[in-house]
């Protein structure tokens, strides 16, 4: 196996000796189905990852890039509804993609998607537990799901583009982008800035009234409470006593 | 050694599941009397897998089959992941679960395949040896399947049957026939595979898989055929399944197509077909 592991990786190394067909013969074919075997399949899982970003550099170009990116990190775990976690900070170094600079952030999202997709199930508060006269004090809960990505690009609009059948084409420049998981579907939205840092504040362990301050005075309060409960994405309040 | 009255999959057919069949399943399944899942796709720690897992175990037996634990490789047991197969297997309390002999890991990076080793003294030891962890962390009898070939090494001294054999003395782990996989390996070896099967350590084995297979060739024009379970399973495959359920009495029996998925009547037709044999005794 040390000389067969690294051979898999490496289309241009020989067969490892010690290999043959039956009859002793050399078996290059064979070792290939086994080298073909790995690419293809952890090709494949990347396209179940990224389909998106697959769709914005075309599939021939993904399965090539997917080769270099695979054969230079090579899943660490058999649990690969997670692979591809290095593949943002890969995309920002990948020279053939330095002119789409926002991939990476792209690819951030679509990770933060699958990452909600699996995410613990968590049951939401009634909405009358926040009129709590402790709510300033209290520290909130938010479901295991949740996730923030900030970018300097429109990611959630080039991510819907490339998702859903009549979108609109992507414009306009920094997103934040709220993902929740109401049922067992992710779902991405942009919010603004104010929002993002009271979600981020609360997301912190920050208690609620420490949030709205960093979140700043513009903040429609009732706005972001109304999303969030009816994300399900509130899954406690814990007052200190 | 582990369960006095181990719990067993029922001597009919089950199909690997594929969430795009849940639907289907839970409204009429057919032929199909329990499920396969593997192992590595519900290691997360909510959301919809889990959801329609936990579903599915209220209906049907459920078979956990392992492809990432390498027992068949030189690195130690991978201790995180099978804590992550402890995790499953106890709030899931599966009817069965299996691995391969083969290894999938090496030197920290997994290459998601089933990748083949010699059979020595050697490989011999640390298989049994992985087994023995494999079964003392689960807390239970393990099945582990014979692998589909394409390569021989030159340094290996022991039979597959033998080594299998050896595997269950010193073990006293169950094994799992994947009857495609024998049709694959031995054809890829030139040997005959209803020979491996009157060989095959059959009181040990608890399951049979079937699944179709690709027929290529090598740089010297000989047969190559690639385990791909991405077709139906081939006639020869089917009378040769016949012949095994003659050494092995009924049994729990899986059709495995894990690529280019077919709607469920499709796939629920192999299951009717492997119902028919197994009633029948001929393919």
């Amino acid at each position: 196996m040390n000389r067969f592991a690294p051979a898999l990786l490496d289309p241009a190394a020989a067969v490892p000796a010690g290999l043959s067909d039956a009859r002793g013969r050399s078996a290059k074919r064979r070792f290939d189905v086994y080298r073909n075997n790995v690419i293809v399949s952890l090709t494949e899982a990347l396209e179940t990852g990224f389909p998106v970003i697959e769709k914005l550099v075309g599939a021939e170009f993904f399965r090539a890039m997917a080769g270099v990116f695979v054969r230079s990190h090579p899943p660490v775990s058999p649990v690969l509804t997670m692979y591809g976690a290095d593949l943002p900070a890969f995309l920002e170094q990948f020279e053939p993609v330095a002119h789409l600079p926002f991939l990476a952030d792209v690819a951030r999202l679509e990770l933060a998607l699958r990452e909600a997709y699996h995410a613990a199930d968590a049951r939401p508060i009634a909405p009358d537990a926040l009129t709590h006269p402790g709510l300033m004090e209290a520290r909130i809960r938010l479901a295991p799901a949740t996730r923030l990505v900030a970018s300097p690009y429109p990611i959630c609009a080039i991510w819907r583009a490339n998702s859903e059948a009549g979108a609109p084409p992507a414009r306009g420049g920094a997103e934040t982008v709220l993902v929740t998981r109401p049922d067992w579907d992710p779902w991405p939205r942009p919010v603004s800035p104010d929002v993002a840092r009271f979600i981020a504040a609360l997301a912190a362990g920050q208690p609620f009234g420490a949030a709205l301050a960093a979140a700043g005075d513009a903040l429609d309060l009732s706005a972001v409470l109304t999303l969030l409960l009816d994300t399900k994405s509130i899954t406690a309040i814990e007052v200190p006593t | 050694m582990f369960d006095a009255q181990p719990k067993s999959l029922p001597p009919s057919p089950g199909v690997g599941f594929k969430p795009q069949h849940y639907g289907d399943i839970l409204v009429d399944p057919g032929a199909v009397t329990w499920l396969e899942v593997h192992a590595e796709n519900y290691m997360g720690d909510g959301g919809r897998p889990i959801a329609q897992l936990r579903a599915l175990a209220d209906r049907f037996p459920i078979s956990v089959h392992g492809v990432g634990l390498s027992i068949g490789g030189e690195d130690p047991l991978d201790r995180a992941h099978l804590a992550r197969l402890r995790h499953l297997i106890d709030w899931l309390a599966p009817t069965s679960f299996s691995e391969h002999l083969a290894w999938s890991s090496h030197g920290g990076a997994f290459f998601n395949d089933l990748l083949p080793l010699p059979y020595t003294d050697a490989t011999l030891a640390s298989v049994a040896d992985h087994i023995n962890e494999v079964q003392d962390a689960l807390g239970r009898r393990m099945l582990l399947e014979n692998p589909s070939t394409y390569l021989d090494f030159d340094e290996t001294s022991w039979l597959e049957t033998e080594f299998f054999a050896q595997l269950v003395r010193r073990t006293d782990c169950g094994l799992l026939l994947d009857v495609n996989n024998v049709f694959v390996a031995c054809t890829n070896r030139g040997e005959d595979p209803y020979s491996y099967i009157d060989a095959f350590p059959i009181e040990a084995v608890g399951e049979i898989h079937l699944g179709g297979h690709d027929a290529q060739q090598d740089e010297h024009g000989a047969p190559l055929l690639i385990d791909s379970h991405g077709t139906e399973v081939i006639d020869p495959v089917w009378a040769l399944y016949a012949h095994t359920l003659r050494r092995t009495g009924p049994m729990a029996t899986l059709i495995e197509w894990d690529n280019d998925v077919p709607d469920w009547p499709t796939l629920e037709a192999e299951a009717t077909r492997a119902a028919r044999v197994l009633a029948e005794g001929v393919a």
